[in-house]
């Protein structure tokens, strides 16, 4: 049995009287592809922000390989190599899709100093023009990633989070906004990136079919605790989680 | 860098070359005055510009070129040890000046900078026993060149010609290399530029150091230029003028200073016709340039390149259109 | 002891004005994001109105009221149409700078177009004196200081108990809540604008019989309005009148025990350490940073 990539332990967070997340653990292991699901207002995004440094937790433990990064910085988790997209979309509207692409690896190139001689895209365009030809967004490539429609935004959002080749890659609500002939295509692409580079990813998502069809194991998050963590059949067959969330 | 930008840029050299021959010694005079203030807003433009930093307080550092040029020579040092100070003094207070940067929203840090000029005019006001106060240090001489001497109006303007071409040339490799990106990064979406590695705090203080120690430079060059430093062209007026050159010829394109600089300093020297009334033909000037490029002088090729391609893809769309009109 | 009580009121008074400019800023900042470099041209050119209607003949009172309603035509209704509105979602460099050559355009265009002297207009309190326990006041003073409390008063009377003023203030912390709860954005917009032009005109009127209507008088009163806005609280309204009456006794003190050329000192200082440890003003709120 191989460690865990990213171990949660009791974790905390209380905004005020309310416990937004109330002792959540769990576990993830290499090469899986681990679901949050939850109604909202369960806790998903601020565990979520709390694992990614966003915000600092009140109480619990963050392991990643064993090392602990409870309370690091976002800008420390990503030189470890952990990724993230956004709920909203977050792209460099004004700069290229390719350059979105580059600039999202280039700071783990050299240091800041040796950075100032090395050339415009870092040696990185081999690395982008992989990503866009697997995200088939070649034909948009050159353009300001703004002019583009929003779906392909999102394909370009999510690019940007692999293109350092992180260990662990946390995906906020991928397919949101997402038209839905264009959400089976996302999921196409993660199991390919899941298969190609192996790492780990966490995603938390609305959307069952995508989640039940993408997902190794699932967790189930209500009113900021554990419910469940299963494979997708398991969580499927779970009356508790049945009755609280996914309805008949 | 493509062909055409390249024989641009030539005809241009060319023509800064040449210009001299037909001007009379103000002109000339104006002329330099102009090249001093690109490099000036050169820096500012890459603090407010490329990174989407507040500054408006950059008149502050142009000073601190300017006294430490006037300073140093009058204790009888070499311009040519006045300049290096000037540049690294400025690089470090500038550093310094950012640290708020980190802790502070940007409106509030655009009124943090706006109080440094003020301390740093009050002091350049006051202190005479350092600065002269309010009667400046004069006789500041022009250096000499591997032996030749830069005194003369023309020597000077190519001086000042070629230091303006090496910085403005060290800037654009900077801004060709990740750096650029970079600050690109930090200036449309600081949190997401974080979580991908981008060193916010490192790029934000860097980009108010370098604005600041172009500014000390160019200082050092104004000292020998004027001649004669007091504090009245550094107040925080000074500082508001320089933010508007940057976003006149537009912030974040690399030539928007060059404009910008020529709206500002020679502007309303052209304007001096309209006589009582020229300062308020510039401002108003300025507010309907404003109204009408939000983005500033050198985003016209940009406006006019998304104006045609949009009209590309309407006149696809009804040509589509007419295609299937028939299949109801 | 007599001489500290004098400087202090007289400079409650002046500082009273500072706070109506204070005022106006910051409600123009709270409202549309804008921040009006021009503001102190905006008390300059109803300061200079009333000196030419009143060298017209009008009497005082007529004069101040046509300014008021030429004031909210020009400086509320067409400066947000004509420059504000334009440029809103370009962000806060394009209306900053439009606004700088907006105030030099009017201080030029006054000095160019009418006069480049100082006038004075009589002052609306008569000229007498109070000798309260060996102090010296002015009716000028007090009635000053009456008069601005009243209106900053009146200001925040309007915007915490009327139904409009509440619309107000909802757009001011969010507009897109208030868009869609019915409110007319543009419209409680431009009441703000409408209100920061007549408060303009009340500063106008207390300052030039004291300190003269001159076409650079934007300057120093502009900076001496952002400093008080500042220290006080720029996101609330009565951080103007606390920040404007600390910066008009701090100048007065300074300029008597310390010296006439650290005058500014005490607001810059004051100023400075607010900046740095209070971002969001002595009376100011918290903001947080948006993700």
């Amino acid at each position: 049995m191989s460690a865990p990539v990213l171990e949660v332990r009791d974790l905390r967070k209380a905004y005020g009287a309310i416990q937004a997340v109330g002792g959540v653990s769990f576990q993830v292991m290499p090469g899986e592809i681990f679901g949050v699901i939850g109604p909202n207002g369960s806790g998903k995004t601020t565990m979520f922000n709390s694992v990614l440094g966003q915000i600092e937790p009140d109480a619990g433990e963050i392991r990643l390989n064993g090392a602990d990064i409870t309370g690091l910085s976002p800008l420390e988790l990503n030189r470890r190599g952990v990724g993230r997209t956004f709920q909203t979309l977050q792209v460099f509207g004004k700069m290229s899709v390719r350059d979105n692409l580059i600039v999202a690896a280039q700071e783990h190139k050299g240091s800041m100093f040796s950075r100032m001689f090395a050339p415009g895209d870092s040696g990185l365009g081999p690395k982008a023009d992989e990503l866009i030809d697997l995200f088939r967004i070649r034909h948009v490539a050159d353009k300001p990633a703004g002019s583009l429609s929003y779906g392909q935004q999102k394909l370009v959002d999510i690019a940007m989070a692999f293109m350092s080749e992180p260990a662990l890659v946390l995906l906020d609500e991928p397919c949101a906004g997402v038209n839905p002939s264009l959400v089976g295509g996302i999921s196409t692409l993660l199991k390919e990136l899941n298969a190609r580079r192996g790492g780990s990813f966490v995603v938390i998502e609305h959307n069952m079919d995508f989640v039940m069809d993408l997902c190794h194991r699932i967790m189930v998050m209500v009113e900021g605790t554990v419910m469940a963590i299963g494979t997708p059949a398991e969580i499927r067959a779970n009356k508790a989680v049945l009755d609280a969330y996914l309805g008949n | 860098m493509n062909k055409r930008n390249v024989v641009l840029a030539f005809l241009a050299l060319a023509a800064l070359l040449v210009a001299p021959h037909f001007l009379k010694s103000y002109g000339l005079y104006l002329l330099t005055y102009w090249l001093v203030f690109i490099l000036a807003t050169m820096g500012l433009n890459l603090t407010v510009g490329y990174a989407g930093q507040k500054s408006l307080g950059h008149a502050a550092f142009f000073g601190i070129g300017a006294y430490t040029v006037a300073i140093m020579m009058k204790a009888g040092l070499s311009f040519w040890l006045g300049l290096p100070a000037a540049a690294l003094l400025c690089f470090l207070v500038g550093l310094a000046l950012g640290f708020p940067a980190l802790r502070v929203q940007t409106i509030y840090l655009a009124f943090a900078t706006l109080g440094f000029n003020t301390a740093a005019w009050l002091v350049m006001r006051n202190e005479e026993w350092l600065t002269g106060g309010t009667f400046g240090i004069n006789n500041i001489a022009r250096p000499s060149l591997f032996g030749m001497s830069l005194d003369g109006s023309l020597a000077y303007y190519h001086f000042t010609l070629g230091m303006t071409i090496i910085f403005a040339a060290l800037l654009w490799g900077l801004l060709r290399s990740p750096w650029g990106k970079a600050f690109t990064a930090l200036r449309d979406n600081p949190i997401r530029a974080e979580s991908l590695g981008v060193d916010i705090r490192g790029y934000t203080l860097l980009s108010f150091a370098i604005g600041a120690a172009y500014a000390g430079i160019a200082g050092a060059l104004f000292a020998s230029l004027v001649q004669f430093i007091e504090p009245a062209p550094f107040t925080v007026g000074s500082s508001i003028m320089m933010y508007l050159m940057v976003v006149v010829g537009g912030p974040g394109y690399f030539l928007g200073p060059v404009l910008g600089a020529a709206v500002g300093v020679v502007l309303p020297e052209w304007l001096r016709f309209a006589q009582a009334w020229y300062l308020f033909v510039f401002g108003t000037a300025v507010v309907l340039l404003m109204i009408w490029l939000p983005d500033g002088l050198l985003s016209i090729p940009d406006r006019l390149r998304v104006r045609r391609e949009a009209r590309e893809a309407s006149a696809a769309r009804s040509a589509a259109a007419a295609r299937h009109g028939g299949n109801a | 002891m007599t001489d500290f009580l004098q400087l202090f009121f007289s400079g409650m008074a002046t500082g009273s004005i500072y706070a109506l400019a204070a005022l106006g800023f910051t409600l123009l900042w709270q409202a549309s994001g804008t921040i009006n470099f021009a503001q102190g041209e905006f008390v300059m050119l109803p300061a200079f109105a009333m000196v030419g209607l009143i060298a017209a003949g009008a009497p005082l009172p007529l004069a101040f009221v046509l300014t008021v309603v030429l004031a909210i035509g020009v400086l509320g209704w067409a400066f947000k149409r004509g420059v504000v509105d334009p440029l809103f979602r370009h962000g806060m460099m394009p209306i900053v700078v439009a606004t700088i050559g907006l105030s030099i355009a009017l201080s030029n265009g006054v000095r160019a177009g009418y006069s480049a002297e100082a006038h004075p207009f009589a002052g609306m309190f008569p000229d007498r004196i109070f000798n309260i326990a060996g102090v010296t006041i002015t009716l000028a003073d007090c009635g000053t200081l009456a008069f601005a409390l009243l209106l900053v008063l009146a200001t925040q009377s309007f915007l915490a108990r009327t139904v409009t003023g509440r619309a107000m203030q909802a757009v001011a912390q969010n507009t897109e809540s208030a868009t869609v709860l019915g409110i007319n954005v543009p419209r409680m917009i431009f009441y703000t604008f409408a209100i920061n032009a007549a408060l303009a005109c009340a500063a106008a009127l207390l300052v030039t019989p004291v300190y003269l209507a001159k076409f650079d008088m934007g300057v120093s009163l502009g900076t001496k309005a952002f400093f008080a806005a500042v220290i006080g609280g720029f996101n609330n309204s009565r951080g103007a009148l606390l920040g404007g009456v600390i910066v008009g006794v701090g100048e007065n003190l300074a300029a008597a025990y310390v010296s006439p050329q650290y005058k500014d000192a005490v607001a810059l200082a004051l100023f400075m350490v607010v900046i740095l440890f209070k971002p969001q003003g002595l009376l100011g709120r918290k903001e947080e940073r948006k993700v």
